[in-house]
């Protein structure tokens, strides 16, 4: 490990590639403890409040584990289910020797400022594998909760999905009702292993002056499914992320969907890309972005490296009330016999929908928050009915918000 | 009832409505005919409460109120209804939604589905790559549930197969309760006295005809009402010699 803290010294300083430069030294990280909360429903009602809006259920009903991190402390963490492992990443570096092999081996320590920081300066993340095998049908969920004011949060997560297992995990962000000015560093790194599927949906509800920098990359292995669902429809400050997935088993599949509403004074810079660097693999990525006065940049980027390849880009974007919507599609083929296609449109909703909407009886305003909804509204196949329910509430929520 | 007087609209610099005058009568159906480009559509879509269709002069009162400054909603409100030539799609918002807003949640969709031959479509995105005929099926199913008193059809028949033609010619001729169907309690003649519903419907091939009775025909000619008649009179001599006897009028 002082390998990597060498490495992330020599980043300590370096600018990100993309988003608006943070000065780390303006945050605090020092340890905020918190007891560790055995049941959830003993949270308090506001926490508990701005928890639900982040897809946790305090009473874990169709729920097979759950991790909560509340600033620097873990205060809940447990696997309901056989063949699911659910812990911080302290706990399971600590356990398991092997795991070593995969901190810090898809992202690199070396990326950026906000890498350097959390492996320099680390306070926690989640540990959450599926054994191989094992079906856990029933989504993990997980919570990091931003409460001290001025925190800076660096954690790490590793997931792992073994050999011939499903796992489906929901991940929100949050901070409590009165947090304003935070940073959030987050590493994750996805494994998924041969015939495994995986699904993430993340959710994120910042507040206006917090800063966010996720770096996370994941690695399928042949015939692997890995469904990356990304909401954030909440005002932050900025966020800045590029989530990359590799290709490289026969047949591994990942889609990349990703659902964004930005706010006045807001600045939202969410990309995806994918790598497919092995036989028959398929990418499909999808964004909506809806800006309300906030400046968001949706980027794509799918780069194909093996004949036969298929891979799909679609970038839709809204432009309510002003603010600008900045479409970046990428497709690099470096190969013949790539199969890559991409779709890109931005503007305002069409008046002419408005109006055939109002002429079957809805107000100018119900008729727009109809169309903003459907906008939204995109099917992701592969997820569980609970955890499409979960996302038809974050956008059914945010669409209150954008009105 | 439906009451326009000297109505005269601009679509961007252009006039496309000169001085209409028009009546329908609680109970009465319309047919208005016109060439391509005469504003029949506009003349609708000006009723309707299109925002881009602006008056200039006249005026338009619906149930004795003025609505010619009345916004579409508020008109869809007072039971004007109306099935489009060219209705725009929405992604995702399914067509079962729409019958839902329509019906304010009031009918079945399935079961209204299933009547109008949209069971395939229901789910779909509204419009969204919708053959022609579909479109057509789908905008009955949604007047059907909207239940207006004002119905506007833009050429419901237009590009629709066989079968089809049979269930929109009648479905219409229901709505507009024009339906011949003996009833033990009422004679004929009693039931068509309560016909409330009005009907405007536009047609070029005039098949419509062959499902419902109609009161009056219009002629819409370069964005001027130049005939009221007997719809059958005046499709007859537009089938024999077109547009060319209307031009007569005209001037
Ligand atoms: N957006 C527009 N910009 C310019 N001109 C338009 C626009 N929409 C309609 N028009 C013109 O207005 C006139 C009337 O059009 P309208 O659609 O009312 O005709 P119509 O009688 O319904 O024709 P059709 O039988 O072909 O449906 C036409 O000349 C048409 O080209
Ligand atoms: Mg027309």
């Amino acid at each position: 490990m002082r390998n990597l803290d060498e490495k992330a010294l020599t980043a300590k300083e370096k600018k990100a590639k993309l988003g608006p430069d943070v000065d780390i030294s303006s945050y605090g990280s020092e340890t905020v403890s918190h007891d560790y909360v055995e049941n959830l429903v003993s949270l308090s009602e506001s926490d508990k409040a701005r928890m639900i809006l982040a897809g946790v259920d305090a009473h874990e009903k169709e729920r097979s584990g759950t991790f909560i991190q509340k600033d620097t402390a873990v205060i809940h963490s447990r696997s309901k289910q056989e063949g699911l492992e659910v812990m911080s990443i302290k706990e399971a570096l600590e356990k398991y020797d092997w795991l070593e092999e995969y901190y810090w081996n898809l992202v690199s320590v070396e990326t950026d400022k906000y890498t350097s920081l959390a492996q320099l300066d680390l306070q926690n993340g989640y540990f959450i594998r599926s054994l191989p095998g094992s079906k856990v049908t029933n989504p993990v969920q997980s919570c990091l909760y931003l409460a001290k004011e001025n925190l800076s949060q660096n954690v790490h997560n590793i997931i792992i999905a073994e050999e011939d297992s499903e796992l489906h995990i929901i991940t929100g962000c949050a901070t409590s009702e009165h947090l304003q000015r935070a940073l959030h560093v987050g590493i994750s790194e996805f494994y998924v292993k041969k015939n495994a599927k995986l699904s993430f949906t993340m959710i994120h509800n910042w507040s206006e002056q917090v800063m966010v920098r996720p770096r996370s990359v994941g690695r399928v292995e042949e015939g692997g499914l890995f469904l990356n669902n990304y909401i954030c429809m909440k005002p932050v400050k900025s966020l800045q992320m590029y989530p990359t997935t590799h290709l490289v088993g026969k047949g591994a599949v990942s889609r990349f969907y990703s659902l964004l509403v930005g706010s006045p004074g807001g600045e939202i810079d969410v990309g995806g890309r994918v790598l497919l660097e092995a036989e028959e693999t398929r990418a499909e990525i999808v964004s909506r972005a809806i800006t309300n006065g906030g400046k968001i940049i949706a980027r794509g980027d799918l780069i194909g490296e093996i004949p036969g390849i298929k891979a799909h880009l679609e970038c839709r974007g809204l432009i309510l009330n002003g603010g600008n919507i900045h479409a970046i599609p990428e497709l690099q083929g470096n190969i013949d016999g790539v199969e890559m296609s991409h779709e890109a449109a931005v503007g305002k909703i069409a008046q002419e929908e408005i109006l055939y909407l109002m002429s079957r009886g809805l107000s100018e305003d119900e008729a727009t928050s109809t169309i903003v909804r459907g906008f939204l509204s995109v099917d992701i196949p592969g997820l569980p009915p609970g955890l499409k329910a979960e996302i038809d509430r974050a956008v059914e929520q945010s669409d209150k918000e954008v009105m | 009832m439906l009451h326009i007087e000297d109505l005269q609209v601009k679509l961007g610099d252009k006039e496309i409505l000169k001085h209409i005058d028009l009546e329908i009568n609680p109970g009465e159906t319309h047919i208005l005919f016109g060439p391509n480009g005469s504003g029949k559509t506009s003349l609708l879509m000006t009723i309707m409460g299109y925002p881009q269709y602006k008056v200039t002069g006249g005026k338009i009162f619906f149930k004795g109120e003025d609505i010619t400054h009345m916004p579409v909603n508020e008109r869809a409100k007072m039971g004007i209804g109306m099935s489009y030539q060219r209705p725009p799609t929405i992604h995702g918002v399914r067509t079962r939604q729409m019958v839902e807003i329509c019906a304010k949640n009031k009918v079945d969709p399935e079961a209204l589905a299933a009547e109008l031959n949209c069971s395939e479509f229901l789910e779909r995105d509204i419009n969204a790559g919708f053959s022609g005929g579909e479109i057509k099926r789908s905008e009955l199913l949604q007047l059907t549930a909207q239940d207006s008193d004002l119905l506007l059809f833009d050429e419901p028949e237009s590009g629709v197969d066989l079968e089809n033609i049979v269930l929109i010619g009648n479905t219409i001729s229901h709505l507009l309760q024009r339906d011949f169907k003996i009833d033990p309690e009422k004679t004929q003649k009693e039931r068509l006295k309560e016909r409330t519903k009005m009907g405007l419907i536009i047609t070029h091939t005039g098949f419509i005809l062959d499902y419902l009775t109609a009161d009056k025909g219009q002629v819409l000619y370069n964005g001027v009402l130049v005939c009221a008649s007997n719809p059958r009179e005046i499709f007859r001599t537009i089938s024999k010699v077109g547009y060319e006897e209307c031009i007569r009028c005209a001037i």
